[in-house]
């Protein structure tokens, strides 16, 4: 058993490959000749743990490090983060001078310096900030270096604003997620290689092709049932595996279904790893009451059989309590609505986002209100390939899809259309496409339900 | 969609009329504007066949080009478009006003004010339809880059002199009607179903007839039944009895009128050339301006019924009064065109063929925040609009019944007022949105505090905010700049002013992600032409 236990990781020691990765890129990022260094990122294949190992070498090594992030929440957890590995750095967080401009556990860590003014965090190891606030900046002398966070989530224009900075950079992120959008048209730029609406990366490999590029291969977060599914779908060219064996985890429930559609579809997911609620066919307004009554009930049924799950971390099951659980949607209002049902059903806490402002979180289970649930017409906010994996790819234990009967067919009667523009690299694979591929995998784990 | 634009246009379907979707004018429209109806050739882009243009509804002036492939011919169009538009654009060029605008001193670096002109009013170009933007942007690009004999005696075929200018402000008025709220250059399509939403799909709104038949149906018809006709009835001969607003024309008039009057002038001319003496010269000119005038008047039946639609659509937004910040967006306007003009009197070269990184990262930060400022200042303008907004969730009215003041904890204790409103409407509010409302013309901050539990069963909700700002810099809020009781009020969770982006590097500093500065490999003279192959000869 042994031999054959040693054969196996021979094979594929998924915590063997994560680190030569690793490897090679900070190899790369401290000691290479290039200006650039591009890391691809599945869905939590370890990329905030990179950023903040390399944030660390390069800080150690004397190299002045400026942090480009998205989003205020994105730059405070990778400050905390910092903090934690290396409780002594002298870390600066450049914040906007709004109110509240970041959060109030910056303040309990002692090296972290707090500023509106680039100039009060000159000379510490590493100054941390938003691609927003840093384009206000000003220097004299760049930065050596900098880490660009959520580069592919990041917009040219963006990076044209703060490339002056860093002489080299690190970029980091996820190409499979939602591309930057604009709320204008830019048709005109389309196929410039500079086109201020495509994603940062997109510009800086064309104007610099000879980057080294890097792949992470090995997701720790996504299940070993679902790192299969959202790989082909999602990334058909740049497979990647999941870190956990089918074995590793388990979500269990202490009540026994009541037979309940929401009950058979959580003893589906907890099997299996995935669920879809099938409503019957209709087409209905965005916030459709009934899905959005479904998408709460299965929460309400989540928390109230005592749901606990068992994985690598640790021996004993942890409870499924409502801070591990997500719904994901993709409007705005619709999200407000499964807010508004949820409180009727008595349940608070549960993160309820769209898919916009769920990327780069982490979840036990998430419920997902299917983006063409319902609907007449597949658009291409709609099929967009990015919003369908950021929702398909949060959770650590299993995924619950609600949606209504019909969208195979909706699929099928909408094909893509979008204009082809000139010069611009089409991006496989296409919505259409991967909507099938998901849709075929959750019809096997089918419970239909009338409300 | 959203949800209060498919209610009117289902409300437009069930009564057979357009239905308002605005109760103000959010388009600036000049009181005398240049109005171009342009028809382009079947097949052939960027070939104009004729035009119907001029500022005045009962005496446009009309151009036509009798034979589109010849390039004389076209050029003679492009001078006499020159001759009508020029002198137009000239005449707003001259009346200036005093300006003051912030610019970078080249020597402290500082901003400092200088004194400028700003043109006091800006001509205003209309056209039928959004094929119509295309095509003024399609004459731009076509003329910007053409040398006069004058500019270069070298120039194989050199355009007559105003042509390359005409094509600079084409580009400039193509390139402005991109940013939204503009009013430079205006469909009218475009606008007219900003302000009315008809029965039919947004694809079908973009035909000119069938639209205008929607919004003022004749009487004793439904818009629907008005439509369907424009769209489709034709004559005996099979000719469209309103015809489409063009650029295109319909295939029905390309080939049974259009073409026989084309090949007519063509052998005319050919025989004109072989004419051995002049009395059959003569004879065969008088053939040849007879054949001519047949095209004129082909063309101008095909677009004066848009023309004449083009005045009555004017008309018709006319009756709107004008919101209260268009014509803020026409003083941008006004600097845009003054701009321009600076350009062209300093002899800067045209428009450049393709944007560089920065001035196309430039442009769309502009129309992000004017997009922005667009939609905000639409729904403060005009109540119709925001109950749009209050719809969706963006915005909430209502009355205000009760204020208790509480003050922000620190050394300098300012006013913080909590306020309570009542309102019927559901807004998307999270914990400590801000929310905005307009006070004296400025927006004041809000912050939303938590939900009272309601008192009534009608559905109404009660809203406790804190006001956070614009109460004056004493302990006790200024006078009128906290609700009172009884107060009807209008909060929005978007804000109606937007800040101005985060400055960019000039062209000449662009960095090494984005291909460094623009030199001369990045800009080549001209792209070299496809080799021929042997399938390009037939």
């Amino acid at each position: 058993m042994n031999t054959a236990h040693t054969q196996q990781a021979a094979v594929f020691d998924p915590g063997a490959a994560a680190g030569r990765t690793t490897d090679a890129i900070l190899h790369d990022t401290l000691h290479g000749t290039h200006r650039g260094v591009v890391v691809d990122s599945p869905p939590g294949a370890g990329k905030s743990t990179l950023v903040v190992r390399a944030a660390l070498e390069l800080a150690e090594a004397g190299r002045p490090l400026m942090v480009i992030a998205q989003t205020n929440a994105q730059v405070d957890d990778l400050v905390v983060r910092l903090a934690e590995k290396n409780p002594e750095l002298p870390v600066g967080r450049l914040h906007s001078s709004d109110s509240d401009p970041y959060d109030k556990a910056l303040d309990e860590l002692t090296n972290v310096r707090k500023s509106a003014k680039a100039a009060e965090l000159a000379g510490l190891d590493v100054v941390i900030s938003t691609a927003a606030k840093w384009a206000h900046v000003k220097v004299d002398e760049p930065w050596r270096h900098a880490i660009v966070d959520e580069a592919y989530q990041m917009r040219s224009d963006a990076l044209l604003a703060v490339a002056g900075l860093f002489e080299r950079a690190l970029f980091v992120g996820d190409p499979g997620q939602l591309d930057p959008f604009s709320i204008v048209g830019a048709e005109q730029w389309a196929g410039l290689s500079y086109d201020p609406s495509a994603s940062a990366v997109t510009t800086l490999l064309a104007h610099n092709p000879e980057l080294p590029q890097h792949r992470l291969p090995v997701s720790w977060r996504l299940p070993a049932s679902a790192a299969p599914l959202v790989s082909a779908a999602f990334y058909p060219y740049t497979p990647f595996r999941s870190g956990t064996g089918h074995g590793d985890r388990k979500l269990a429930f202490a009540v026994p279904s009541d037979g309940s559609g929401p009950d058979r579809v959580l003893d589906e997911a907890a099997e299996s790893g995935w669920g879809l609620l099938e409503l019957p066919a209709r087409h209905t307004p965005r916030t459709d009451p009934e899905a959005v009554r479904a998408v709460a009930m299965v929460v309400r049924r989540m928390l109230d059989r005592g749901g606990a799950a068992t994985s690598e971390r640790g021996p004993e099951p942890t409870p499924l309590t409502a801070d591990r659980i997500a719904v994901g949607t993709a409007h705005r209002d619709q999200a407000a609505a499964v807010r508004a049902a949820l409180a009727e059903l008595g349940v608070a806490d549960v993160t309820v986002d769209t898919a916009n402002r769920l990327q780069g979180r982490e979840f036990d289970v998430t419920v997902v209100l299917h983006p063409l649930s319902g609907r007449p017409d597949a658009t291409a906010f709609h099929l967009e390939t990015g919003r369908l994996c950021v929702l398909a790819s949060r959770h650590r234990h299993a995924c619950v899809v609600v949606c209504r009967a019909g969208v195979t067919d909706l699929l099928d009667d909408h094909p893509s259309t979008e204009p082809v523009q000139l010069g611009v690299t089409v991006k496989f694979p296409d919505g259409w496409e991967a909507n099938h591929a998901v849709l075929s995998h959750l019809a096997e784990h089918r419970v239909a339900w009338r409300p | 969609m959203s949800l209060i634009a498919t209610l009117a246009r289902l409300e437009a379907v069930s009564t057979g009329r357009a239905q308002p979707a605005a109760t103000v004018r959010h388009r600036h429209l000049s009181a005398r504007p240049l109005v171009l109806v342009p028809l382009t050739t079947a097949g052939e882009a960027g070939a104009p066949l004729g035009a119907l243009v001029g500022d005045d509804r009962d005496a446009p002036r009309l151009l036509v080009v009798p034979q589109p492939r010849d390039r004389d011919l076209r050029f003679a169009f492009l001078a006499e478009l020159a001759d009508v538009v020029l002198p137009f654009i000239d005449s707003y060029a001259d009346t200036v006003e005093a300006a003051e605008r912030s610019e970078t001193d080249p020597e402290t670096g500082k901003r400092v004010k200088v004194e400028v002109e700003l043109c006091a009013d800006a001509p205003q170009l209309i056209v039928p339809s959004r094929a119509g933007l295309d095509f003024v942007r399609l004459l731009g690009r076509s003329m910007r880059f053409r040398r006069t004999a004058e500019q270069d005696p070298e120039t194989p075929y050199p355009a007559p002199p105003r042509v390359p200018l005409l094509g600079r402000w084409f580009t400039h008025y193509g390139e402005r009607a991109r940013v939204p709220g503009s009013a430079l250059l205006l469909a009218l399509t475009d606008v007219l179903s900003r302000h009315w939403a008809t029965g039919q799909s947004t694809l079908e709104d973009q035909h000119l007839g069938a639209l205008l038949a929607w919004i003022d149906p004749p009487d004793g018809e439904s818009g629907a039944e008005a439509a369907m006709r424009a769209e489709l009835a034709r004559d005996a001969q099979g000719q469209l009895l309103w015809p489409p607003a063009g650029p295109a024309t319909d295939p029905a008039f390309d080939n049974k009128l259009l073409a026989p009057a084309i090949e007519k002038y063509d052998r005319a001319r050919t025989a004109l050339a072989a004419a051995e003496d002049g009395e059959s010269a003569d004879d065969r000119l008088g053939e040849l301006t007879a054949a001519e005038r047949e095209i004129r008047a082909l063309v101008e039946s095909r677009t004066r019924p848009t023309w004449d639609a083009v005045w009555r659509g004017l008309d018709l937004l006319g009756t709107l009064p004008e919101g209260a910040h268009a014509a803020d967006r026409w003083t941008r306007d006004r600097w845009s065109f003054t701009g321009h003009r600076d350009r062209v009197v300093a002899g800067e070269p045209p428009q450049p063929r393709r944007d560089d990184a920065v001035t196309a990262a430039n442009k769309l930060a502009t129309r992000e925040r004017e997009q922005a400022r667009l939609e905000a200042q639409e729904a403060l303008d005009d109540p119709l609009v925001m109950a749009g907004r209050r719809l969706s969730g963006e915005a909430f009215a209502g009355e205000v019944t009760d204020v208790v003041m509480a003050y922000s904890e620190g050394k300098r204790p300012s006013p913080r007022p909590l306020v309570t409103v009542r309102t019927d409407d559901r807004p998307q509010l999270g914990e400590r949105v801000k929310v905005y409302r307009s006070l004296g013309g400025k927006p004041q901050a809000a912050e939303f505090v938590g939900h009272e539990d309601s008192p009534g069963t009608d559905g109404s909700s009660i809203v406790v905010l804190r006001v956070v700002d614009k109460m004056g810099r004493g302990k006790e809020p200024e006078a009128g700049s906290v609700p009172e009781r009884g107060d009807l009020v209008c909060f929005t969770l978007f804000e109606h002013e937007q800040r101005g982006g985060a400055k960019l590097p000039d062209a000449d500093q662009t960095p090494w992600t984005h291909g460094g500065p623009p030199g001369e490999e990045a800009a080549p003279a001209l792209p070299a032409a496809d080799p021929v192959t042997e399938e390009d000869v037939l």
